[in-house]
């Protein structure tokens, strides 16, 4: 110490220092501004690039065409036979029709290729709606196949020669001129909510993974949250804190920072090779993704249950109750809220999860709607997924579309968590 | 109360585990398929059609990969293994045993087509047209140098592997090992560029293993990239990185010539007639597996072995077209065909 220094006095000395203790605190502010502007720039581009690919995925080109319900019908008891109708050919017709000029083979084919091949289909179920309308003529309008979609909403480049796109320079023309007189025209993509996954990507929905997703987080919280609850309370209140218990609680912490794969790993070989569950189902994947959330519950739930004041729980043993009776009347009640919170967030948790749903099968390609807990299905993670590597190019805006769907749902149910917190939140 | 609540628990988990799915179990009505991943855009456009078409329900298909799928397939006889499976190449003698071992003696062979594996750039970037040799030397983790003797590869450009390529640093995207693109890229391209060379040639039969990892090895110096299974996402990349090359199925490069164009090989484009009629050299034919022991068990299988070998299916203008897949000579399919629907197992 040199003597200059020992001459200060202790107010000297703190003021000499002042300066650079505030340089360091605005340094540590800089520092996690810039931190948390860089987490917010990472943000608002993962939003932008999700949402301004995916919004366009909301609507869907329609063609309105007038379709003759007199011939190629062939009509058995009252009811039309569908195996003996052709309906392909009234929708041709239809085409024809409206273009007459186009007379050569190839560009008929050309021509056919406008129209979705759902357009069949949903030419069925409006005869079976409406089977007055045989005889008759009716305008109808009809899904494009995608990649009209795609040009009519701008993702083809039409100076692009006619070889490098999907769309020749004869139907660029007819979509033109339909666009022009208002026969194509944009509407809501109900397709995407109410169909199963297709691969012609005018007719693929989230319906059947969305399904899904809801069947395997039903199973998820009728067996992880009883379960998780019980076995917080027992450790909390019950167990005796010994080496097993600890051993128990490292075991618990662990878990919870598993792999999700490792869990369906062992769905795998538990599940289904030895119980026996259907692979796919819903019912595998909601018990292998109530394992991953189990211990998540668990901790969360002991830990609502330390938040709350021992004096309760001891005054309530002062008037006599027993250990079971301060459990149910006093520690569960006031426990519930912050248990719900850890519940909801678990869930959230397995809803966003696919890599164990690989192991059990999940990661299929999945058309009809899942009814019952043993029908094989997907979930919503997992369509994203097979979206992503579909070489359709409509497929593209669908994955953001669904990315979008997914987030709202996260979102939703991390809003639910905290407003449930605020609202019964007990402050002692 | 509280024994009451355990009672109803018990029941209910005895319901769940031997009620509920001890019945699903013992039959399934819908078809179960896995397996390659190049297959299944193919084989999910034939099932889509199948249920849409018939009053069956529409067949489950999963990607597992071509080597997953044939050892779920093998796993056994029963409606908890899978009816179908697909694959980017034939199945091997240990499979068959393994299938064998488990039960399952007769298995199908349904031949359902070729894809073609491309070597893809940006459409701004200089075309390419390489030699199976030079993408051997470009690929390769070692490479003989002139006077035979092994070296580890000392090309950074393309230009130093033949003066007429363009001055750029090599660098090509594609697929992990875990895909059959990969496998079956290695064998066709890699292998068939590493046999031009003599001294290695001869390696063939003195050293097996020596000529198999010289021949199969990628180099890993950052020229070659992995870039995962995701095909959509190295066509993203080669968009924004001209200078860049990408391997993928040529269903891909189909559906994104706006985007990408192929590199010729062997001073051959990769399009639909050339890798039909067998002059791009880098094609392989795929195949699906059938149990017969599950047709007539499991309903619709017959059904829709006959849709997936319909003429508006696999045919020269079929709807498997449209995605890619190329079809086989009208004579193979008509073989093909008529053994797959008499049901004549390997």
């Amino acid at each position: 110490m040199s003597k200059k220094n020992l001459s200060l006095s202790t107010q000297q000395k703190v003021r000499k220092s002042l300066s650079s203790r505030y340089k360091k605190e605005t340094l540590f502010q800089y520092f996690g501004l810039s931190s948390l502007s860089v987490g917010i720039i990472f943000l608002v581009i993962f939003f932008y690039s999700v949402l301004s690919q995916g919004f366009s995925a909301f609507t869907q080109t329609y063609i309105s065409l007038k379709v003759d319900f007199s011939d190629n019908l062939v009509v058995k008891n009252n009811k039309i036979d569908s195996i003996d109708s052709n309906f392909d050919a009234i929708i041709r017709s239809a085409l024809r029709e409206r273009f007459p000029e186009v007379n050569n083979r190839r560009d008929r084919r050309e021509l056919y290729k406008l129209i979705s091949i759902g357009a069949v289909y949903q030419l069925i179920d409006h005869l079976d709606m409406s089977p007055g309308d045989v005889g008759s003529r009716e305008i109808l309008s009809f899904p494009t196949s995608s990649d009209v979609d795609m040009y009519v909403k701008g993702n083809i480049d039409r100076k692009l020669d006619e070889s490098k796109r999907t769309i020749s320079n004869n139907q660029m023309m007819w979509i033109d001129e339909l666009v022009e007189k208002g026969e194509i025209k944009m509407k809501f993509n109900s397709a995407l909510f109410s169909n199963g996954d297709s691969r012609e990507p005018e007719l693929a929905g989230i319906y059947s993974a969305l399904k899904g997703s809801f069947l395997m987080l039903f199973i998820t919280l009728i067996v992880s949250f009883p379960v998780g609850i019980a076995a917080a309370i027992y450790l909390e209140e019950f167990a005796p804190k010994n080496k097993i218990s600890d051993l128990i609680e490292v075991n618990i912490n662990n878990l919870a920072a598993v792999p999700s794969i490792v869990f369906g790993l062992l769905g795998l070989a538990v599940f289904i090779n030895w119980f026996g569950i259907p692979r796919s189902s819903p019912l595998v994947g909601g018990l292998v993704l109530s394992l991953l959330t189990l211990p998540v519950i668990i901790i969360s739930s002991r830990a609502a249950i330390t938040a709350i004041p021992p004096s309760i729980k001891e005054a309530a043993l002062g008037v006599g109750a027993s250990h079971m009776q301060v459990v149910a009347h006093h520690i569960l009640p006031l426990a519930f809220p912050g248990m719900l919170t850890g519940a909801i967030i678990g869930m959230s948790r397995a809803l966003g999860e696919s890599a164990p749903l690989l192991m059990i099968g999940m990661v299929a390609f999945i058309v009809d709607i899942p009814s019952v807990i043993t029908d094989p299905s997907s979930a919503l993670p997992v369509q994203i997924y097979l979206w992503a590597d579909s070489p359709e190019r409509a497929f593209a805006e669908r994955t953001s579309a669904a990315i979008i769907i997914l987030l709202g749902f996260l979102l939703t149910m991390n809003l639910l968590a905290i407003y449930l917190r605020k609202k019964f939140e007990r402050k002692w | 109360m509280l024994r009451k609540s355990l009672l109803y628990m018990s029941l209910f988990l005895y319901c769940l585990f031997y009620g509920g799915f001890a019945n699903s179990q013992a039959s399934r009505d819908y078809i179960s398929i896995v397996g390659s991943s190049t297959v299944y855009p193919f084989t999910t456009v034939a099932a889509e059609r199948y249920g849409r078409s018939t009053n069956f329900k529409t067949p489950k298909v999963e990607s597992t990969g071509s080597g997953g799928g044939l050892k779920l397939f093998c796993g056994g006889i029963g409606a908890q293994h899978p009816d179908i499976t697909n694959s980017s190449r034939a199945i091997k003698d240990s499979e068959i045993r393994l299938c064998a071992e488990n039960g399952i003696s007769e298995i199908i062979e349904v031949k359902i087509g070729y894809d073609g594996i491309v070597l893809s750039n940006s459409l701004e970037a200089k075309s390419f047209n390489l030699t199976l040799k030079e993408i051997f030397l470009a690929l390769a983790k070692n490479i003989p140098d002139a006077s035979g003797k092994i070296i580890s590869n000392p090309y950074q450009k393309w230009n130093e592997i033949n003066p007429k390529l363009p001055d750029q640093a090599i660098e090509i995207m594609g697929p992990p090992p875990t895909s059959g693109t990969r496998d079956a890229f290695v064998e066709l391209a890699m292998e068939g560029g590493c046999k031009a060379f003599s001294s290695i040639r001869d390696l063939k039969n003195s050293n097996g293993d020596r000529y198999k990892s010289i021949c199969h090895g990628i180099r890993e110096d950052g020229a070659f990239i992995e870039a995962g299974e995701n095909d959509n996402l190295i066509i993203q990349k080669l968009e924004t990185n001209p200078n860049a090359l990408g391997i993928f199925g040529y269903s891909f490069l189909d559906q994104n010539n706006d985007k990408v164009k192929g590199t010729l090989v062997d001073s051959v484009e990769p399009t639909f007639e050339n890798i039909a009629e067998g002059s791009y050299p880098i094609s392989r034919p795929l195949y699906f597996y059938v149990k017969k022991a599950h047709v007539g068990v499991i309903p619709g299988l017959k059904e829709f072995l006959r849709e997936f070998t319909s003429e508006r299916a696999w045919g020269e203008d079929g709807y498997l077209s449209d995605r890619g897949l190329i079809p086989m000579p009208d004579e193979e399919r008509f073989m093909v065909g008529e053994a797959v629907n008499s049901l004549t197992a390997m």
